[in-house]
């Protein structure tokens, strides 16, 4: 599903180079629900966006999918993002002066599906996590842990091969984060490929497989740990994921 | 999309509406003063008569001062007026099929019986081709015949402002007006004529709007009547009686002939030097040759209807409107970066920069719509407010009372420009907010 190999990623300002990822490797296969741990700073939201298409790469080789992004345009980037990228941020990114339904909507959009199709997901997407009594309020009516279901819903609308979840459960109580990574599995077990930046111990735990990055590497990766037979089946190791030695 | 993208744009209306409304605003303000330039601009410098250009001439003659020339600015030409009896010498010609000789003057019009106040009436003393020359349109019946001006004849043509005044807008021909205590016939009332600039007058205000009342020629002499415009002089004459006024060097008459052909034109031209070099010999005439028969077009040139001030203004007005553009240039990129988390979502959820740069191009373009709208708002109302402003005397015609009427064309090109130049003004911030990284503003909405 995603494939990177010897990523790295400069900030340079006139100053100063910061190294956000080194030779960075890492293969997630297809199904799997991988948690991304790490300090303040060591480059885990920089290889969120890099493995998003938010952000291009300096140097080294990424293939989503099977297919090599290194090279795509601005314009081949932002349709993968579309059809096979779902996000889920820390603090939901909803956009404040659009309801719920015209939220899930935006991604819709931008895949230029028809009125009917659109509407059939969003309900959809919305039913699945529970919120389709609020689909016409506003984000500022919903509870923390609503609007993120409503992120996630976003996210689900479209489809996506895997989703990008970066603290999910960051700007919510305890409670609500139980029932959204609850729902993050129920997705999962769906066969949605499932990457999660967190700081919390007890979340990356219920992840499948969990990546340590310290100073833009992986220092540490527990290895896959299959939760039933139904997951296990069809998904491996990525190989290079399995050749990575701590920094 | 460009729906989508339209619905998008009106609700980006109220996201910000104070930035919203300095953009708007600044769009208005510069297109409006535009607006308002170019449509004065317009009104002062086109050829309202421009299908007559090629044989519509001012006649002119230089019987002034020999010591100097009467337009120290421009010493090649001869003085814009002619004398009472040159001109009564000219008129005798049959060379032109149309030839007027006129004055403005000013008198009371009042109607027995009708309970209408008297009204201060701008009037103009003028042969009967005044109409079939200019092309003026009649609204009921029509000018006088030529031995109307020889008699003189008591009859009137009013305008169909004087008319509906008078007469509430009525069929008046065949009523009498008293005019200056004495009773006049009406014989015709024009329909709407607003000939811009007043080309046929220009010494007395290029932008007034025509007469209220015009009367036969032959009543200067009956009335003793005087321009209400320029006269000028450069003899120092005994002027005791009317008869002393009408036989001095002073000029006050403007003619103007239609000559059909350039052989019309030569023999014209001829009859008029053969007039001046015969004075010459009386003492008169005392400078070089210089009679001139001038098309409208060079007309309103000689007579600096159009000035370089003018020009000036019109440039200004565009300076101004780019300074608005700039600063809306400015309040777009505010805007658009004041909005840049919400656009790094939609980055994020898979929107290219060419639809981001579309999106907000969709946006600008609704922004200066409304803007030119506005803007074509406030220009009227600046006009309002000019016309108001000049009308002191509500007789006078008021040369921006025409500016009422504005000139659609004129407008509708300030219009388009100003759309495509805010739209232009737009595409920087739009492309720049598709250049921004979403990711920055992800971690951080």
């Amino acid at each position: 599903m995603l494939e990177m190999t010897g990523i790295s990623k400069v900030y340079r300002t006139d100053l100063i180079e910061t190294h956000a990822l080194r030779d960075f490797s890492l293969g997630v296969g297809d199904g799997e629900f991988v948690a991304v741990t790490g300090p303040s700073g060591s480059g885990k939201t920089t290889f969120m966006n890099v493995a998003g298409l938010l952000e291009v790469f300096d140097t080294g080789a990424y293939k989503l999918d099977g297919e090599d992004v290194s090279r795509l345009s601005d314009e081949q980037r932002s349709r993968l993002r579309n059809e096979k990228i779902g996000f889920i941020f820390q603090s939901f990114n909803l956009i404040p002066d659009l309801d719920i339904y015209d939220n899930v909507d935006v991604p819709l959009r931008y895949r230029r599906l028809d009125a009917k199709d659109r509407d059939q997901r969003i309900k959809s997407a919305l039913e699945v996590v529970g919120l389709s009594s609020r689909m016409h309020h506003m984000p500022s009516q919903l509870s923390g842990g609503q609007q993120q279901r409503a992120a996630i819903a976003r996210a689900l609308a479209g489809d996506p091969r895997f989703l990008l979840a970066d603290e999910p459960t960051g700007n919510v109580d305890s409670l609500m984060a139980r029932q959204v990574m609850d729902l993050l599995e129920q997705i999962n077990e769906m066969g949605t490929t499932i990457i999660m930046v967190t700081h919390d111990p007890e979340l990356a735990r219920r992840a499948h497989r969990n990546v340590h990055i310290v100073d833009g590497q992986i220092s540490d990766f527990r290895p896959y740990e299959p939760r039933n037979e139904e997951i296990m089946t069809g998904i491996g190791i990525a190989p290079v994921a399995a050749t990575m030695s701590p920094a | 999309m460009l729906g989508y993208y339209f619905k998008l744009a009106l609700r980006n209306l109220n996201r910000n509406p104070g930035l919203t409304t300095l953009m708007i605003g600044a769009v208005a303000l510069g297109i409006a003063v535009c607006v308002m330039t170019l449509t004065m601009y317009r009104a002062m410098s086109g050829n309202p008569i421009w299908w007559k250009n090629d044989v519509l001439y001012a006649v002119t003659l230089d019987a002034w001062d020999p010591k100097e020339p009467a337009n120290e600015d421009r010493p090649e030409l001869p003085p814009w007026q002619l004398t009472y009896r040159d001109a009564m010498a000219l008129i005798e010609s049959d060379i032109p099929k149309h030839k007027i000789i006129m004055h403005k003057a000013i008198g009371v019009v009042a109607v027995d019986g009708l309970r209408v106040k008297p009204e201060r009436a701008l009037t103009r003393v003028t042969t009967s081709d005044f109409f079939a020359i200019f092309d003026v349109p009649f609204k009921y019946g029509g000018g006088w015949a030529p031995r109307a001006d020889e008699g003189p004849e008591p009859v009137a043509v009013l305008s169909k402002k004087m008319n509906d005044k008078v007469f509430g807008g009525e069929n008046s021909v065949g009523r009498q007006i008293r005019w200056n205590d004495r009773e006049f016939r009406v014989v015709g009332v024009l329909d709407h004529w607003l000939p811009l600039p007043i080309f046929y007058d220009v010494n007395n205000g290029s932008l007034e709007e025509p007469e209220d009342v015009f009367i036969p020629f032959g009543w200067n002499v009956a009335l003793e009547l005087q321009s209400a415009g320029n006269t000028n002089g450069w003899k120092p004459e005994e002027i005791e009686t009317y008869q002393d006024f009408i036989n001095s060097e002073d000029i006050w008459i403007q003619m103007w002939v239609e000559l059909p052909d350039a052989t019309a034109r030569q023999r014209f031209q001829a009859f008029i030097d053969n007039y001046v070099i015969a004075q010459k010999k009386s003492g008169r005439f005392q400078r070089p040759l210089n009679n001139r028969l001038t098309p409208v077009d060079q007309w309103l040139i000689d007579n600096e209807v159009v000035g370089n001030d003018d020009r000036v203004l019109v440039g200004l007005a565009f300076a101004f409107l780019a300074v608005c553009l700039l600063n809306t240039v400015g309040l777009l990129l505010a805007k658009f970066l004041n909005n840049a988390p919400i656009t790094g979502i939609r980055r994020a959820l898979g929107a290219s920069r060419r639809q981001v740069f579309m999106q907000h191009l969709v946006e600008v373009s609704v922004i200066s719509s409304i803007g030119a709208v506005a803007g074509l708002a406030l220009g009227g109302l600046m006009l309002m407010g000019l016309r108001a402003l000049y009308t002191v005397d509500p007789t006078d015609g008021g040369g921006t009372q025409a500016l009422a009427h504005v000139d659609f064309t004129s407008v509708a090109t300030a219009l388009l420009l100003a759309l495509f130049a805010t739209v232009a003004a737009g595409l920087y911030p739009a492309w720049r907010i598709g250049r921004i990284p979403p990711a920055i503003y992800l971690k951080a909405q």
